[in-house]
């Protein structure tokens, strides 16, 4: 019921094994296997799929499993300990308000862990050359120029200009508001943030789910914050402060961890409540996207105009369905880009052949650089550092749940700054160290990584020709396949 | 496979035809978030189709597209109903977008039965590309013995 499947649950009540599966290391390909495997078994993020399929949530669960025990725990006790009293004293009807919204918000929360947040499937090999095609060709012929073809595309919507960017991973250009997710390893539509409280990331399918989550929690928090509260108040006048407590030892654990959260959650939902209202996801508004300090007219073209509009189309509007077909069969025919640990994508296709070839340049001149390349730039080491440090880290965030929401917002934008190091295009937005720095190593870098943690980034002046004479070599093969 | 063979030519054309080439229609952006192809007629297909009757089906395409992400009062009741039984009721009932997936899986099947699979092409319904592209395959026609 909770699973956000677009399946009947009744499927999964004959599943008595939850097949539990990593993400595929191996290959697919040429073995032909008796039993026809599901595409979620070959499915290139870092993600984990539950119950054949119908479960999908990020790598690290740790935080999510402590949110469901928290969630529990507190009011298990509540019901236990203070709902009696309560119910005979006051009115019965306080544990059914309190079971209501203890089954929404765990319903909620299930929903919101466990549904797909909007994941883009990555291009086909074709989809990808074609895409290389096209880009070389609008940059012209390879020339003595050192400027590598841009990877940004722009469109206007609604009189704002947007640059499309290209996801090196997923090889597709990103459609506006979407975002790479360094964790998940996948292109997420309407990108939000990577929550680890839900063990998933937040986004177009999955928002609003994540949105009513935290809003009746916070209810449920209060709720049981002030019955608790109520209680010991009811308790003491009868028979003193002391004793009251002894007589419900409970209440003052939940009245702990209902203090703390309320302030982080409350919180939590009144942003989201304003970004809801004014229609921009949690990447925009850190990075400041549609304020006006950015420009006198900027403005948020995604907007409906007003609050009513933007809270419907949010929460009421239609659900889009699953872009990836987790459990759909895989076709013998069909071919389906698998990555490998490094990060770089093997092809069943012919296309293969030519475009491995192709990339070996760029990654032999990588691993050149790496070896005997200068010292890494301080400025740019700084960038790389923090989301090295954050993504890993994850699980033992503090346990104020503000703090690692912020948390979460501090790692999603590591990787918005780093794939902002590929477009050679935008100045502005690269923190350029010295001058104009064309930045092909990154591009190199970002094709064989693929995942979060990126080398670090050299600045040697003196091998960036030969780089870029290699990097370009190696778009021209591949454009020419 | 990616269409379930139940008309002669299709068969004929998955069986005997080789790939020559695929061609991508892109998304346009340009009205916002909304999914929408481009219409502009690929260079590659000037000899194979008309651009009039291409067009056409790429407008319909996202007609059925824009109506599928049509947010107006039918949507909000199906989402405010969904919001208050807890998103069950979709474990009986389709949503409405669902529904419109459906009649896109038709309209381009029907498409490449009466008007492409003839000229040796076949469009790939977009969801299965994620709504990304739509994929033109342009089959060799061996029988004629005409390349591309």
């Amino acid at each position: 019921m909770y699973l956000g499947l677009d399946e009947p649950v009744r499927e999964c009540q004959y599943n008595q094994i939850c097949t539990r599966n990593s993400l595929p290391m191996e290959t697919l390909g040429h073995k032909k296997k008796k039993i026809p495997r599901r595409k979620w078994q070959v499915f290139p993020g870092r993600n984990r799929f539950y119950c054949n399929g119908r479960v999908m949530m990020a790598r690290q669960t740790g935080v999510f499993y402590l949110t469901l025990v928290l969630i529990m725990v507190t009011s298990g006790l509540f019901f236990a300990f203070d709902c009696p009293f309560l119910a005979s004293n006051l009115t019965p009807a306080i544990p059914v308000i309190g079971g209501v919204l203890f089954f929404f918000v765990l319903g909620m929360l299930f929903r919101a862990s466990f549904s797909d947040p909007g994941v883009l499937p990555r291009a086909t090999p074709d989809e990808a050359a074609d895409l290389e095609r096209q880009i070389g060709a609008a940059n012209g012929p390879s020339g003595p120029g050192y400027r590598p073809p841009p990877r940004t595309r722009e469109v206007v919507i609604n009189g704002q200009t947007v640059k499309l960017k290209y996801c090196f991973t997923c090889k597709i250009f990103r459609p506006p508001r979407a975002s790479h997710c360094s964790l998940c390893d996948n292109c997420v539509e309407r990108f939000d943030h990577h929550c680890p409280w839900v063990g998933n990331c937040v986004g177009k399918r999955n928002y609003r789910f994540f949105y009513l989550f935290i809003l009746s929690l916070s209810f449920l928090t209060v709720f049981i914050f002030a019955f608790v509260i109520t209680h010991v108040i009811l308790r003491s006048n009868r028979t003193g402060f002391l004793s009251a407590l002894k007589d419900s030892p409970a209440s003052v654990l939940e009245v702990l961890v209902c203090f703390f959260s309320v302030w982080s959650i409350v919180g939590l939902s009144g942003f989201h409540t304003y970004l809801i209202s004014s229609n921009q996801t949690t990447n925009e508004d850190i990075k400041g996207l549609w304020s006006n300090k950015r420009a006198k007219d900027n403005y948020n073209p995604y907007s409906y105009g007003n609050i009513m509009t933007n809270c419907c189309a949010a929460l009421c509007g239609p659900l889009p369905p699953s872009l990836i077909d987790r459990r759909g069969f895989i076709q013998s025919d069909t071919t389906q880009p698998v990555s490998h640990s490094n990060g770089s994508s093997m092809y069943a296709s012919t296309q293969l052949h030519t475009h491995m070839a192709a990339a070996t340049p760029l990654l032999h001149s990588n691993s050149v650089m790496i070896g005997g390349g200068g010292p890494p730039f301080p400025g740019k080491s700084s960038l790389v550092v923090p989301c090295a440090s954050l993504a890993p880290s994850q699980p033992s965030l503090p346990s104020m749940p503000g703090l690692s929401c912020a948390g979460d917002m501090l790692t999603l934008r590591d990787p918005d700054t780093h794939c902002h190091h590929h477009h050679f295009a935008s100045p502005e937005e690269t923190p350029s160290p010295s001058g104009p720095m064309p930045l092909t190593l990154p591009c190199a870098a970002h094709m064989t990584h693929g995942g979060h943690i990126h080398p670090a980034q050299l600045y040697d002046p003196a091998s960036q020709d030969s780089l870029h004479e290699d990097s370009v070599r190696g778009l021209v093969k591949l454009s020419s396949v | 496979m990616l269409y379930p063979t139940q008309t002669h030519s299709l068969q004929e054309l998955q069986q005997q035809a080789a790939v020559a080439s695929k061609v991508y229609v892109q998304r346009d952006y340009n009205s916002g978030k909304i999914c929408k192809f481009q219409t502009k007629f690929p260079s590659e297909l000037e000899s194979r189709v008309d651009k009039q009757q291409f067009e056409e089906t790429m407008q319909t395409l996202n007609n059925l597209y824009a109506e599928a992400e049509k947010i107006g009062g039918k949507s909000y009741l199906e989402g405010c109903l969904a919001c208050m039984t807890a998103y069950t009721i979709f474990l009986c009932m389709e949503t409405h977008y669902e529904k419109v997936l459906k009649k896109i899986a038709r309209f381009v099947k029907e498409q490449n039965e009466k008007i492409y699979a003839p000229l040796g092409l076949l469009l790939t319904d977009p969801i299965e590309r994620g709504l990304r592209v739509v994929e033109i395959t342009i089959f060799e026609d061996r029988s004629i013995g005409s390349g591309r």
